[in-house]
Protein backbone atom coordinates (compact mmCIF):
# COMPACT_ATOMS: atom_id res chain seq x y z
CA UNK A 1 0.00 0.00 0.00
CA UNK A 2 2.97 2.20 -0.38
CA UNK A 3 1.39 4.08 -3.34
CA UNK A 4 -1.54 5.13 -1.53
CA UNK A 5 1.12 7.01 1.25
CA UNK A 6 2.24 8.82 -1.14
CA UNK A 7 -0.73 10.45 -2.05
CA UNK A 8 -2.32 13.88 -0.61
CA UNK A 9 -4.88 12.83 1.89
CA UNK A 10 -7.18 15.74 1.57
CA UNK A 11 -9.40 14.18 -0.37
CA UNK A 12 -10.30 10.77 -2.06
CA UNK A 13 -8.31 9.71 -5.06
CA UNK A 14 -10.13 7.88 -7.57
CA UNK A 15 -7.50 5.60 -9.52
CA UNK A 16 -10.27 3.79 -11.13
CA UNK A 17 -10.83 7.01 -13.00
CA UNK A 18 -10.13 7.55 -16.59
CA UNK A 19 -8.04 10.84 -17.67
CA UNK A 20 -10.11 13.68 -19.76
CA UNK A 21 -10.57 13.18 -23.29
CA UNK A 22 -10.77 16.40 -24.29
CA UNK A 23 -9.89 20.29 -22.82
CA UNK A 24 -11.79 23.48 -23.48
CA UNK A 25 -8.48 26.43 -23.39
CA UNK A 26 -11.40 29.37 -23.03
CA UNK A 27 -8.32 31.83 -24.27
CA UNK A 28 -10.36 34.95 -23.73
CA UNK A 29 -13.28 36.25 -22.94
CA UNK A 30 -12.70 39.05 -25.40
CA UNK A 31 -14.77 39.02 -28.78
CA UNK A 32 -16.33 41.43 -31.50
CA UNK A 33 -19.27 39.25 -31.49
CA UNK A 34 -22.45 40.45 -28.82
CA UNK A 35 -24.58 36.83 -29.11
CA UNK A 36 -27.31 36.65 -27.08
CA UNK A 37 -26.53 33.42 -26.50
CA UNK A 38 -23.06 33.43 -25.95
CA UNK A 39 -21.65 30.35 -23.84
CA UNK A 40 -19.25 32.60 -21.61
CA UNK A 41 -20.69 33.28 -17.85
CA UNK A 42 -22.51 37.10 -17.35
CA UNK A 43 -19.82 38.49 -15.85
CA UNK A 44 -16.65 38.31 -17.89
CA UNK A 45 -12.52 37.95 -16.83
CA UNK A 46 -11.16 41.00 -17.98
CA UNK A 47 -8.18 41.08 -20.00
CA UNK A 48 -5.68 41.68 -17.24
CA UNK A 49 -6.53 38.64 -15.63
CA UNK A 50 -5.68 36.07 -18.44
CA UNK A 51 -3.57 33.03 -18.11
CA UNK A 52 0.12 34.27 -19.65
CA UNK A 53 1.62 32.62 -22.26
CA UNK A 54 3.70 30.62 -19.99
CA UNK A 55 1.11 29.51 -18.00
CA UNK A 56 -1.00 28.35 -21.04
CA UNK A 57 2.09 26.33 -22.39
CA UNK A 58 2.88 24.62 -18.87
CA UNK A 59 -0.87 23.98 -18.84
CA UNK A 60 -0.83 22.31 -22.16
CA UNK A 61 1.95 19.98 -21.21
CA UNK A 62 0.05 19.17 -17.66
CA UNK A 63 -3.12 18.49 -19.90
CA UNK A 64 -1.15 16.14 -22.54
CA UNK A 65 0.33 13.94 -19.29
CA UNK A 66 -2.72 13.73 -17.64
CA UNK A 67 -3.74 11.95 -21.47
CA UNK A 68 -5.49 14.94 -23.02
CA UNK A 69 -6.51 13.78 -26.63
CA UNK A 70 -8.23 16.68 -28.18
CA UNK A 71 -7.52 20.69 -26.76
CA UNK A 72 -10.17 22.94 -27.97
CA UNK A 73 -8.85 26.70 -28.46
CA UNK A 74 -12.10 28.73 -27.51
CA UNK A 75 -12.88 31.70 -25.78
CA UNK A 76 -14.03 34.89 -26.65
CA UNK A 77 -12.15 34.98 -29.87
CA UNK A 78 -8.78 32.67 -29.32
CA UNK A 79 -7.57 34.49 -32.62
CA UNK A 80 -7.74 37.69 -30.25
CA UNK A 81 -4.67 36.50 -28.54
CA UNK A 82 -1.13 37.41 -29.87
CA UNK A 83 0.23 34.02 -29.07
CA UNK A 84 -2.41 32.28 -30.51
CA UNK A 85 -0.02 30.66 -33.22
CA UNK A 86 2.92 30.02 -30.56
CA UNK A 87 0.01 28.09 -28.11
CA UNK A 88 -1.05 25.80 -30.94
CA UNK A 89 2.36 25.19 -31.85
CA UNK A 90 3.04 24.01 -28.21
CA UNK A 91 0.10 21.82 -28.43
CA UNK A 92 0.58 19.78 -31.43
CA UNK A 93 4.10 19.67 -30.20
CA UNK A 94 2.34 18.01 -27.18
CA UNK A 95 1.28 15.32 -29.11
CA UNK A 96 -2.64 17.08 -28.90
CA UNK A 97 -5.44 17.39 -31.54
CA UNK A 98 -5.94 21.23 -32.21
CA UNK A 99 -9.20 22.97 -32.43
CA UNK A 100 -9.87 26.30 -32.97
CA UNK A 101 -13.23 27.55 -31.91
CA UNK A 102 -13.42 31.13 -33.82
CA UNK A 103 -16.24 33.51 -35.24
CA UNK A 104 -13.91 34.56 -37.59
CA UNK A 105 -13.72 38.33 -36.53
CA UNK A 106 -11.29 40.59 -35.14
CA UNK A 107 -8.23 39.14 -37.04
CA UNK A 108 -5.97 39.54 -40.10
CA UNK A 109 -6.14 36.81 -42.52
CA UNK A 110 -1.85 36.26 -41.85
CA UNK A 111 -2.74 35.36 -38.06
CA UNK A 112 -4.55 32.43 -39.78
CA UNK A 113 -1.85 31.38 -42.21
CA UNK A 114 0.09 31.22 -38.65
CA UNK A 115 -2.30 29.11 -37.05
CA UNK A 116 -2.51 26.64 -40.40
CA UNK A 117 1.20 26.43 -39.95
CA UNK A 118 1.86 25.93 -36.49
CA UNK A 119 -0.12 22.84 -37.00
CA UNK A 120 -3.97 23.53 -36.37
CA UNK A 121 -5.74 20.45 -37.38
CA UNK A 122 -9.34 21.49 -37.21
CA UNK A 123 -10.51 24.66 -37.49
CA UNK A 124 -14.65 25.39 -36.53
CA UNK A 125 -16.17 28.84 -37.70
CA UNK A 126 -19.64 30.28 -36.61
CA UNK A 127 -21.84 31.54 -38.56
CA UNK A 128 -25.26 33.16 -37.06
CA UNK A 129 -27.72 32.50 -40.19
CA UNK A 130 -27.27 32.16 -43.51
CA UNK A 131 -28.13 35.69 -44.91
CA UNK A 132 -26.23 38.47 -43.94
CA UNK A 133 -28.99 40.55 -42.16
CA UNK A 134 -29.92 38.13 -39.68
CA UNK A 135 -26.39 37.01 -38.93
CA UNK A 136 -24.87 40.43 -38.09
CA UNK A 137 -27.99 41.39 -36.10
CA UNK A 138 -27.77 37.96 -34.06
CA UNK A 139 -23.57 38.70 -33.86
CA UNK A 140 -24.30 42.22 -32.77
CA UNK A 141 -21.90 43.40 -35.67
CA UNK A 142 -21.97 44.60 -38.59
CA UNK A 143 -20.24 42.92 -41.77
CA UNK A 144 -19.65 40.16 -39.07
CA UNK A 145 -21.17 37.83 -42.49
CA UNK A 146 -18.92 39.35 -45.15
CA UNK A 147 -15.87 38.67 -43.13
CA UNK A 148 -17.13 35.28 -42.51
CA UNK A 149 -17.03 34.72 -45.76
CA UNK A 150 -13.52 35.66 -46.30
CA UNK A 151 -12.38 33.60 -43.89
CA UNK A 152 -13.86 30.91 -44.84
CA UNK A 153 -12.19 31.22 -48.26
CA UNK A 154 -9.26 31.47 -46.49
CA UNK A 155 -9.23 28.35 -44.49
CA UNK A 156 -10.45 26.52 -48.27
CA UNK A 157 -7.02 28.13 -49.13
CA UNK A 158 -4.88 27.04 -46.40
CA UNK A 159 -6.93 23.38 -46.62
CA UNK A 160 -7.44 22.94 -43.49
CA UNK A 161 -10.28 20.74 -41.64
CA UNK A 162 -13.79 22.83 -41.74
CA UNK A 163 -16.63 22.77 -39.04
CA UNK A 164 -19.15 25.20 -39.64
CA UNK A 165 -21.55 25.83 -36.35
CA UNK A 166 -24.57 26.80 -36.39
CA UNK A 167 -26.26 28.18 -33.41
CA UNK A 168 -30.28 27.86 -34.04
CA UNK A 169 -32.87 29.40 -32.42
CA UNK A 170 -36.34 30.63 -33.22
CA UNK A 171 -35.19 33.12 -35.69
CA UNK A 172 -33.03 30.58 -37.53
CA UNK A 173 -34.23 27.69 -36.94
CA UNK A 174 -36.13 27.78 -40.14
CA UNK A 175 -32.69 27.90 -42.46
CA UNK A 176 -31.16 24.37 -41.62
CA UNK A 177 -31.45 23.20 -45.27
CA UNK A 178 -29.24 26.79 -46.00
CA UNK A 179 -26.92 25.88 -43.62
CA UNK A 180 -25.75 22.75 -45.02
CA UNK A 181 -25.86 24.26 -48.50
CA UNK A 182 -23.55 26.83 -46.84
CA UNK A 183 -21.63 24.06 -45.43
CA UNK A 184 -21.08 22.51 -48.57
CA UNK A 185 -19.88 25.63 -50.76
CA UNK A 186 -16.95 26.61 -48.12
CA UNK A 187 -15.93 23.07 -48.67
CA UNK A 188 -16.72 22.09 -44.76
CA UNK A 189 -16.47 18.12 -43.69
CA UNK A 190 -18.74 18.49 -40.83
CA UNK A 191 -21.29 21.17 -39.80
CA UNK A 192 -22.66 21.21 -36.04
CA UNK A 193 -26.12 22.39 -35.86
CA UNK A 194 -26.93 23.30 -32.03
CA UNK A 195 -29.85 24.49 -30.77
CA UNK A 196 -29.19 27.10 -27.93
CA UNK A 197 -28.83 26.16 -24.55
CA UNK A 198 -30.43 27.89 -22.52
CA UNK A 199 -27.76 29.34 -19.41
CA UNK A 200 -26.18 32.08 -18.45
CA UNK A 201 -26.76 34.48 -21.69
CA UNK A 202 -28.98 31.98 -23.28
CA UNK A 203 -31.28 32.23 -19.90
CA UNK A 204 -31.51 35.92 -20.36
CA UNK A 205 -32.77 35.69 -23.82
CA UNK A 206 -34.92 32.50 -23.23
CA UNK A 207 -37.85 34.16 -24.52
CA UNK A 208 -36.23 35.99 -27.58
CA UNK A 209 -34.54 32.54 -28.71
CA UNK A 210 -37.14 29.74 -27.65
CA UNK A 211 -38.51 27.97 -30.83
CA UNK A 212 -41.86 26.29 -31.16
CA UNK A 213 -42.37 22.82 -30.88
CA UNK A 214 -43.38 22.80 -34.19
CA UNK A 215 -40.20 24.46 -35.42
CA UNK A 216 -37.93 22.03 -33.46
CA UNK A 217 -40.08 18.92 -35.17
CA UNK A 218 -39.66 20.49 -38.50
CA UNK A 219 -36.23 21.38 -38.21
CA UNK A 220 -34.99 17.93 -37.07
CA UNK A 221 -36.47 16.20 -39.85
CA UNK A 222 -34.73 18.84 -42.21
CA UNK A 223 -31.35 17.57 -40.23
CA UNK A 224 -32.71 13.73 -41.28
CA UNK A 225 -33.08 14.59 -44.89
CA UNK A 226 -29.64 16.66 -45.08
CA UNK A 227 -28.21 13.59 -43.52
CA UNK A 228 -29.41 11.43 -46.31
CA UNK A 229 -28.75 13.42 -49.13
CA UNK A 230 -24.83 14.56 -47.85
CA UNK A 231 -24.01 10.89 -46.78
CA UNK A 232 -20.28 10.75 -46.91
CA UNK A 233 -19.57 13.91 -47.83
CA UNK A 234 -20.73 16.12 -45.03
CA UNK A 235 -20.97 14.68 -41.13
CA UNK A 236 -24.15 16.48 -39.53
CA UNK A 237 -24.14 16.54 -35.88
CA UNK A 238 -26.67 17.96 -34.04
CA UNK A 239 -27.19 19.09 -30.64
CA UNK A 240 -30.90 18.56 -29.62
CA UNK A 241 -32.87 21.41 -27.91
CA UNK A 242 -34.66 19.73 -24.48
CA UNK A 243 -36.77 21.62 -22.81
CA UNK A 244 -39.52 19.94 -25.77
CA UNK A 245 -37.49 16.44 -25.04
CA UNK A 246 -38.76 13.02 -23.21
CA UNK A 247 -35.33 12.84 -22.11
CA UNK A 248 -32.66 15.04 -20.78
CA UNK A 249 -28.95 14.88 -22.69
CA UNK A 250 -26.14 13.26 -21.40
CA UNK A 251 -24.82 16.54 -20.88
CA UNK A 252 -20.76 16.67 -21.54
CA UNK A 253 -20.75 12.57 -21.76
CA UNK A 254 -21.06 12.68 -17.78
CA UNK A 255 -19.57 15.45 -15.62
CA UNK A 256 -16.52 15.18 -14.95
CA UNK A 257 -16.33 11.53 -17.40
CA UNK A 258 -14.84 13.25 -20.20
CA UNK A 259 -13.85 16.95 -20.40
CA UNK A 260 -12.22 19.73 -18.67
CA UNK A 261 -13.03 23.44 -18.99
CA UNK A 262 -10.21 25.88 -18.10
CA UNK A 263 -11.49 29.99 -18.15
CA UNK A 264 -9.52 32.90 -19.45
CA UNK A 265 -7.97 33.28 -15.65
CA UNK A 266 -7.50 30.00 -15.08
CA UNK A 267 -10.62 28.65 -13.13
CA UNK A 268 -11.15 24.60 -14.25
CA UNK A 269 -14.70 23.77 -14.28
CA UNK A 270 -16.08 20.24 -15.32
CA UNK A 271 -18.81 22.60 -17.87
CA UNK A 272 -18.43 25.94 -19.13
CA UNK A 273 -21.64 26.80 -17.27
CA UNK A 274 -20.78 24.87 -13.94
CA UNK A 275 -20.02 28.57 -12.08
CA UNK A 276 -24.05 29.06 -12.64
CA UNK A 277 -24.10 26.58 -9.63
CA UNK A 278 -24.06 28.25 -6.57
CA UNK A 279 -22.09 27.02 -3.93
CA UNK A 280 -19.56 25.50 -5.56
CA UNK A 281 -16.06 26.40 -5.69
CA UNK A 282 -13.51 25.96 -8.45
CA UNK A 283 -10.00 25.22 -8.03
CA UNK A 284 -7.83 27.54 -10.34
CA UNK A 285 -4.37 26.39 -12.45
CA UNK A 286 -2.34 28.83 -10.97
CA UNK A 287 -2.44 27.24 -7.76
CA UNK A 288 -2.54 22.86 -8.31
CA UNK A 289 -2.42 20.83 -11.14
CA UNK A 290 -4.71 19.86 -13.76
CA UNK A 291 -3.97 15.85 -12.53
CA UNK A 292 -4.94 17.15 -8.91
CA UNK A 293 -7.94 18.87 -10.24
CA UNK A 294 -9.16 16.20 -12.15
CA UNK A 295 -8.96 13.78 -9.88
CA UNK A 296 -9.32 15.21 -6.46
CA UNK A 297 -10.97 18.60 -6.46
CA UNK A 298 -14.48 19.03 -4.95
CA UNK A 299 -16.59 20.20 -8.12
CA UNK A 300 -15.11 17.50 -10.68
CA UNK A 301 -16.16 14.64 -8.00
CA UNK A 302 -19.61 17.09 -7.20
CA UNK A 303 -21.67 14.75 -9.64
CA UNK A 304 -19.39 12.04 -10.69
CA UNK A 305 -20.77 8.62 -11.34
CA UNK A 306 -24.60 7.94 -9.49
CA UNK A 307 -24.31 7.96 -5.70
CA UNK A 308 -25.34 11.75 -5.83
CA UNK A 309 -28.53 11.28 -7.55
CA UNK A 310 -32.09 11.20 -6.22
CA UNK A 311 -35.40 9.65 -7.43
CA UNK A 312 -36.68 9.67 -9.88
CA UNK A 313 -32.84 9.15 -11.23
CA UNK A 314 -31.58 6.72 -8.34
CA UNK A 315 -33.95 3.80 -9.77
CA UNK A 316 -33.95 4.61 -13.52
CA UNK A 317 -32.69 2.80 -16.08
CA UNK A 318 -31.52 5.63 -17.73
CA UNK A 319 -29.40 6.65 -15.45
CA UNK A 320 -25.81 5.16 -17.08
CA UNK A 321 -27.31 6.69 -20.24
CA UNK A 322 -28.00 10.29 -19.78
CA UNK A 323 -26.56 10.86 -16.10
CA UNK A 324 -29.72 12.84 -14.65
CA UNK A 325 -29.25 15.45 -17.36
CA UNK A 326 -27.52 18.50 -16.89
CA UNK A 327 -26.49 19.51 -13.93
CA UNK A 328 -26.74 23.63 -14.83
CA UNK A 329 -30.05 23.32 -16.09
CA UNK A 330 -31.34 21.58 -13.31
CA UNK A 331 -29.79 24.37 -10.94
CA UNK A 332 -31.63 26.93 -13.20
CA UNK A 333 -34.73 25.47 -13.78
CA UNK A 334 -35.05 23.41 -10.12
CA UNK A 335 -33.15 25.03 -7.90
CA UNK A 336 -31.28 22.21 -6.96
CA UNK A 337 -27.66 20.99 -8.94
CA UNK A 338 -28.61 17.51 -8.14
CA UNK A 339 -31.94 17.70 -9.02
CA UNK A 340 -33.66 15.56 -12.24
CA UNK A 341 -33.36 17.85 -15.18
CA UNK A 342 -36.40 19.36 -15.58
CA UNK A 343 -35.88 18.73 -19.34
CA UNK A 344 -36.57 14.80 -18.39
CA UNK A 345 -40.35 14.01 -18.61
CA UNK A 346 -39.67 11.73 -15.55
CA UNK A 347 -38.87 15.39 -13.68
CA UNK A 348 -42.35 16.58 -11.50
CA UNK A 349 -41.05 20.03 -12.74
CA UNK A 350 -40.94 18.79 -16.36
CA UNK A 351 -44.80 20.05 -17.23
CA UNK A 352 -43.85 23.75 -15.83
CA UNK A 353 -40.67 23.61 -17.99
CA UNK A 354 -42.69 22.74 -21.30
CA UNK A 355 -45.37 25.23 -20.35
CA UNK A 356 -42.40 27.90 -20.01
CA UNK A 357 -40.92 26.93 -23.13
CA UNK A 358 -44.69 27.05 -25.08
CA UNK A 359 -45.30 31.04 -23.40
CA UNK A 360 -41.72 32.07 -24.30
CA UNK A 361 -41.84 30.66 -28.03
CA UNK A 362 -45.28 32.73 -28.16
CA UNK A 363 -43.80 35.57 -26.37
CA UNK A 364 -42.77 37.80 -29.93
CA UNK A 365 -40.04 39.47 -28.09
CA UNK A 366 -36.52 40.21 -30.54
CA UNK A 367 -35.19 42.50 -28.51
CA UNK A 368 -31.62 40.61 -28.02
CA UNK A 369 -29.85 41.68 -24.74
CA UNK A 370 -26.77 41.20 -26.06
CA UNK A 371 -23.81 39.67 -24.41
CA UNK A 372 -20.83 42.46 -23.23
CA UNK A 373 -18.75 43.29 -20.20
CA UNK A 374 -21.46 45.79 -18.72
CA UNK A 375 -23.11 42.77 -17.03
CA UNK A 376 -26.86 42.19 -17.71
CA UNK B 1 -16.64 -9.72 -65.83
CA UNK B 2 -18.44 -6.50 -64.47
CA UNK B 3 -17.90 -7.36 -60.60
CA UNK B 4 -14.14 -8.13 -61.45
CA UNK B 5 -13.51 -4.62 -62.86
CA UNK B 6 -15.28 -2.99 -59.80
CA UNK B 7 -13.18 -5.05 -57.57
CA UNK B 8 -9.91 -4.03 -59.85
CA UNK B 9 -10.71 -0.41 -59.32
CA UNK B 10 -11.43 -0.22 -56.07
CA UNK B 11 -7.60 -2.11 -55.05
CA UNK B 12 -6.47 0.26 -56.81
CA UNK B 13 -7.61 3.17 -54.80
CA UNK B 14 -5.07 4.86 -52.95
CA UNK B 15 -5.51 5.69 -49.27
CA UNK B 16 -5.00 8.59 -47.68
CA UNK B 17 -5.57 10.08 -43.89
CA UNK B 18 -6.54 13.27 -44.85
CA UNK B 19 -5.67 16.69 -42.81
CA UNK B 20 -7.11 16.92 -39.73
CA UNK B 21 -7.17 13.25 -38.79
CA UNK B 22 -4.34 11.78 -37.18
CA UNK B 23 -3.70 8.51 -35.66
CA UNK B 24 -1.76 8.15 -32.71
CA UNK B 25 -0.76 5.78 -30.00
CA UNK B 26 -1.41 7.06 -26.42
CA UNK B 27 1.00 6.05 -23.88
CA UNK B 28 -0.96 7.18 -20.74
CA UNK B 29 -3.69 4.65 -21.92
CA UNK B 30 -1.04 2.13 -23.72
CA UNK B 31 -3.06 2.30 -26.45
CA UNK B 32 -3.91 3.69 -30.41
CA UNK B 33 -6.20 6.41 -31.28
CA UNK B 34 -7.50 7.88 -34.62
CA UNK B 35 -8.42 11.41 -34.12
CA UNK B 36 -10.44 13.44 -36.19
CA UNK B 37 -13.12 16.67 -35.73
CA UNK B 38 -15.18 15.36 -32.39
CA UNK B 39 -14.31 12.28 -33.30
CA UNK B 40 -12.25 9.65 -30.97
CA UNK B 41 -12.00 6.21 -32.66
CA UNK B 42 -10.20 2.99 -30.59
CA UNK B 43 -9.08 0.81 -33.68
CA UNK B 44 -8.65 -2.81 -32.80
CA UNK B 45 -5.36 -4.32 -33.33
CA UNK B 46 -6.26 -5.60 -36.82
CA UNK B 47 -7.83 -1.54 -37.94
CA UNK B 48 -4.35 -0.60 -36.45
CA UNK B 49 -2.37 -2.41 -38.44
CA UNK B 50 -4.62 -1.65 -41.68
CA UNK B 51 -4.38 2.13 -40.46
CA UNK B 52 -0.72 2.37 -39.99
CA UNK B 53 -0.34 1.17 -43.72
CA UNK B 54 -2.29 4.17 -45.05
CA UNK B 55 0.25 6.75 -46.02
CA UNK B 56 -1.26 7.94 -48.93
CA UNK B 57 1.24 6.01 -51.53
CA UNK B 58 0.04 2.41 -51.13
CA UNK B 59 -2.74 1.31 -52.81
CA UNK B 60 -5.30 -0.87 -51.01
CA UNK B 61 -4.43 -3.84 -52.99
CA UNK B 62 -0.59 -2.93 -52.00
CA UNK B 63 -1.82 -2.76 -48.49
CA UNK B 64 -3.74 -5.97 -48.63
CA UNK B 65 -0.39 -7.78 -50.25
CA UNK B 66 1.73 -6.42 -47.32
CA UNK B 67 -1.29 -7.64 -45.06
CA UNK B 68 -1.49 -11.40 -46.08
CA UNK B 69 2.45 -11.26 -46.23
CA UNK B 70 2.70 -10.69 -42.68
CA UNK B 71 -0.20 -12.45 -41.19
CA UNK B 72 -0.25 -15.48 -43.44
CA UNK B 73 -3.54 -14.70 -44.64
CA UNK B 74 -5.86 -15.20 -47.80
CA UNK B 75 -4.53 -11.42 -50.29
CA UNK B 76 -8.17 -11.19 -51.42
CA UNK B 77 -9.84 -11.91 -48.06
CA UNK B 78 -7.74 -9.49 -46.63
CA UNK B 79 -8.41 -6.55 -49.56
CA UNK B 80 -11.91 -7.20 -49.24
CA UNK B 81 -11.83 -6.46 -45.15
CA UNK B 82 -9.87 -3.99 -45.65
CA UNK B 83 -12.36 -1.90 -48.42
CA UNK B 84 -15.06 -2.45 -45.81
CA UNK B 85 -13.17 -0.70 -43.11
CA UNK B 86 -11.78 2.07 -44.87
CA UNK B 87 -15.46 2.67 -47.08
CA UNK B 88 -16.69 2.90 -42.88
CA UNK B 89 -14.42 5.41 -42.28
CA UNK B 90 -14.21 7.32 -45.55
CA UNK B 91 -18.29 7.61 -44.77
CA UNK B 92 -17.62 9.53 -41.40
CA UNK B 93 -14.41 11.83 -43.58
CA UNK B 94 -11.92 9.93 -41.11
CA UNK B 95 -10.22 8.92 -45.05
CA UNK B 96 -9.79 10.08 -48.18
CA UNK B 97 -10.32 7.23 -50.79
Amino acid sequence: MSDVETLPRAAQARPELPPPMGLLAELTHRCSLRCPYCSNPLELDRRSSELSTDEWKRLIDEAAALGVLHIYFSGGEPMLRRDIAELVAHAHDAGLYTNMITSGVGFQPAALDAVAEAGLDHIQLSVQAVDARTCDRVAGYEGASTRKHAVAADIARLGLRLTVNAVVHRENVHQIRDFVQLAEDWGAARIEIAHVQYYGWGLVNRARLMPTRKQVEAAMADVEEARGRTAGRLVIDCVLPDYYARYPKACMGGWGARLMNVTPSGRVLPCHAAETIAGMTFDNVRDLSLSEIWYRSAAFNAFRGTEWMKEPCRSCARKELDFGGCRCQAMALAGDASATDPACSLSPLHEEVVALAEADAASGRSDFVYRGYQGV
Amino acid sequence: MNADTTKTDITAIVPALPRGVRLRYDESRGQWFLLGPERVFEPDETAVEILQRVDGARSIAAIAQDLATAFEADRDEIAADVVQFLRGLADQRMIDL
